[in-house]
């Protein structure tokens, strides 16, 4: 209908507050009393609250503050306590992890002590959001498909920033915390280890990343297309089949030879954006614990393309001899 | 109306937020195997002014090589000696255009003093600049080859380079129990601007830092330098792009950094390139620390120092590759003379690693 075709919502509906679903008795609480925003009525539901904190909310929130606080005031530490300088160079700072020399050994404070409490904290904020995440779904009687999703992510996190680090033998191998410095370490870590390109998981991620990306438009625009039959209505969709869900999948029947159902497509997106950080964990715990020069495996497993030299092979000097 | 009001500051903003652009087209020029992605990416505007402030200095007329020599006819001639007389003012004349065209012969020789005087510092200075000249030319052509250096190609006409380099200690910190930076996250101006290490020159052109640091081997090796040396190599080389103005693909295949075979000549050239930066720092200008004025040191007390950027200054090939050289031999390698006497309290030694 005319009014639905942009982004953002052109006529609100103000009603009283709406409590929310009840819960069993024994949950904690909703607090506060709900605030109505125009502004966040544009974009989406209007009321604001009543919020179930809980004790996993609010305990993930405030070692989440901690972690912020203490890379904040590193990076304002930094710039030695000059605001000016922090808000022009912050993209470029960071709190780094120790030296090598430092192993798995608690490092002083400043050398590498703040950025090992940091995400410390960091760490302990999101497994307890993850529990607040499933908690909360079982409150509502809901199946838990978003914390286990939310599960794949901490899996490539805490790879990233544990689990290799540990079999590595070293903090050093973890990612700073700072807006470029976390992405000069992929750029490092792929020179490293011989082009990340070239490493098997790597490319599967990517695989599942575009195909996510790609499968988001396509259901997005699928129902937006079918909207003027009520397909937005998908529980119905799926239960009590109507002309929505055959239009949309007769529309992917015909262009590509094949279709998914109005339950079915749900399933198709969530296993490739889950695929994506359980693929590209399992491809970073391979890198420098079993491969080290990914460019040279894929060699070696027939995965590189030769291509003709256009110019005389080069001589490494170093082999030269000496005058 | 608000429409308006809103269209136009979604114009105004995305006109501030490319304001820092460059204007698009750029030019792309393939340099390997199609397929591999190894082009030289030019911006046409920025190539003609760099190309428009190379400017190669009057020719001074040749002049005849027989005649009394220098150190028979002037007294505290050290290094050019050899050198007959015209040819020896010839050289001169020569070395004021490139180094001092403004402040003239007084830049070296002291006002009022007798032209053999060492009062000045810049004359000491300039005998050890003569000496490295000819240690460049004549030893070092593996990477300058027969185009050779004379003082202009750093100096430019300027008594200072524009593009030498102290040690940086880095911007002043909050210090106390708050996190060290491990030389890194900053904007740093001899990294392209980018957050890694600040000072890559001080372990990589002044030291022997390995600048290897990828595997030969496809599972485990026993290689020991991890993701921060990877860092600290990946700041030189983003100083060498942007001292050159060439893209990473000029000097490798980018699928593979370390592989030789299917890295294009430049590369082996580079090398060579690294450790003459290398050898003149350690051999003839750090040891000059003590000679230079405190106004002229870094802000650890070092020497000004010579990177990539001083003589190429955005070129790949300094002044396009002209052969300045061979109009001037007493900066070739040919001439020989006798070590001045700073020289003998440094012990140079002429040897590659």
């Amino acid at each position: 209908m005319a009014q639905y075709q942009n982004l953002f919502t052109r006529v609100q509906a103000h009603a009283a507050a709406y409590p929310g679903v009840p819960l069993a008795t024994g949950q904690g609480a909703r607090v506060g009393s709900p605030v109505h925003s125009r502004w966040l009525g544009r974009i989406g539901d209007a009321q604001i609250g009543p919020i179930h904190l809980g004790w996993f909310g609010l305990t993930s929130l405030i070692c989440g503050f901690i972690s912020f606080e203490i890379i904040g005031l590193n990076m304002l530490a930094s710039v030695n306590w000059n605001p000016i300088q922090f808000v022009r160079q912050l993209p470029w700072l960071a709190l780094e992890p120790p030296a090598p020399a430092y192993g798995l050994k608690i490092p002083p404070l400043a050398q590498g002590g703040w950025w090992l409490m940091a995400g410390m904290f960091l760490t302990l904020s999101v497994l307890l959001w993850w529990v607040r995440m499933y908690r909360r779904a079982r409150a509502l009687g809901l199946g838990t498909h978003v914390a286990w999703a939310f599960a794949a992510a901490i899996w490539l996190f805490l790879v990233l920033g544990f689990i290799r680090p540990l079999l590595m033998g070293h903090w050093s191998e973890a990612v700073p915390f700072g807006i470029f410095p976390h992405l000069d370490w992929t750029a490092a870590f792929s020179i490293r280890y011989g082009n990340l390109f070239y490493n098997p998981f790597h490319m599967l991620s990517i695989a599942f990343l575009y195909g996510s990306t790609l499968l988001f438009a396509m259901h997005a625009a699928t129902i937006l297309a079918v909207g003027r039959y009520g397909g937005e209505r998908e529980v119905e969709q799926i239960v009590d089949r109507g002309t929505a869900a055959e239009r949309g999948a007769l529309f992917w029947r015909w262009t590509m030879g094949f279709n998914a159902t109005m339950e079915s497509i749900h399933r198709w997106a969530w296993w490739f954006a889950v695929l994506c950080p359980l693929t590209g964990g399992i491809g970073i715990l391979l890198t420098g614990t079993v491969v080290d020069n990914w460019y040279l495996w894929a060699v070696q497993h027939g995965v590189a393309p030769s291509y003709p030299s256009v110019f005389p092979p080069g001589v490494d000097p170093a082999l030269a001899p000496t005058k | 109306m608000r429409s308006v009001l809103t269209m136009s500051s979604v114009v105004l903003l995305v006109a501030a937020g490319l304001a820092g652009c460059e204007r698009p087209p750029v030019v792309s020029e393939q340099g390997g195997y199609r397929g591999t992605a190894m082009a030289q990416i030019r911006n046409p505007r920025l190539v003609a002014a760099r190309d428009a402030a190379q400017t190669l200095p009057e020719p001074v007329p040749a002049a005849a090589p027989e005649g009394p020599k220098a150190k028979d006819t002037f007294k505290n001639v050290q290094v050019l000696g050899e050198l007959s007389v015209p040819e020896f003012t010839r050289t001169m004349l020569a070395i004021t255009a490139w180094v001092s065209p403004k402040d003239g012969c007084a830049y070296c020789h002291a006002a009022g003093e007798d032209l053999s005087s060492d009062k000045l510092y810049t004359k000491v200075v300039s005998r050890r600049m003569l000496e490295m000249t000819r240690h460049i030319n004549a030893d070092w052509k593996a990477h300058v080859a027969d185009t050779g250096v004379t003082c202009f190609t750093c100096h430019r006409g300027q008594p200072v380079p524009a593009q030498v380099w102290h040690t940086d200690p880095g911007p002043k910190r909050g210090g106390g129990a708050s996190a060290d930076s491990a030389g890194q996250n900053h904007p740093a101006q001899q990294a392209g601007l980018s957050s890694l290490p600040f000072d890559p020159l001080t372990p990589h052109l002044l030291g022997d830092e390995p600048i290897r640091v990828v595997s030969q081997q496809a599972l485990k090796t026993s290689n020991p330098r991890d993701i921060k040396d990877t860092e600290s190599t990946y700041a030189l080389m983003t100083h060498i792009s942007q001292s050159l103005g060439v893209n990473c693909t000029f000097c490798h295949n980018s699928r593979s950094f370390t592989e030789w075979p299917q890295s294009p000549p430049a590369r082996t050239v580079a090398y060579h390139g690294i450790r003459l930066a290398r050898d003149l720092n350690k051999t003839f200008l750090e040891p000059l620390k003590s000679t230079f004025p405190a106004g002229r040191l870094g802000p650890t007390g070092d020497a000004p120092k010579v990177s990539c950027a001083t003589c190429h200054q955005g070129v790949n090939k300094p002044l396009h590759g002209a052969k300045l050289v061979k109009d001037y031999p007493a900066l070739s390698a040919a001439v020989p003379s006798e070590p001045s006497v700073l020289a003998a309290r440094h012990a140079p030694k002429a040897a590659t690693d």
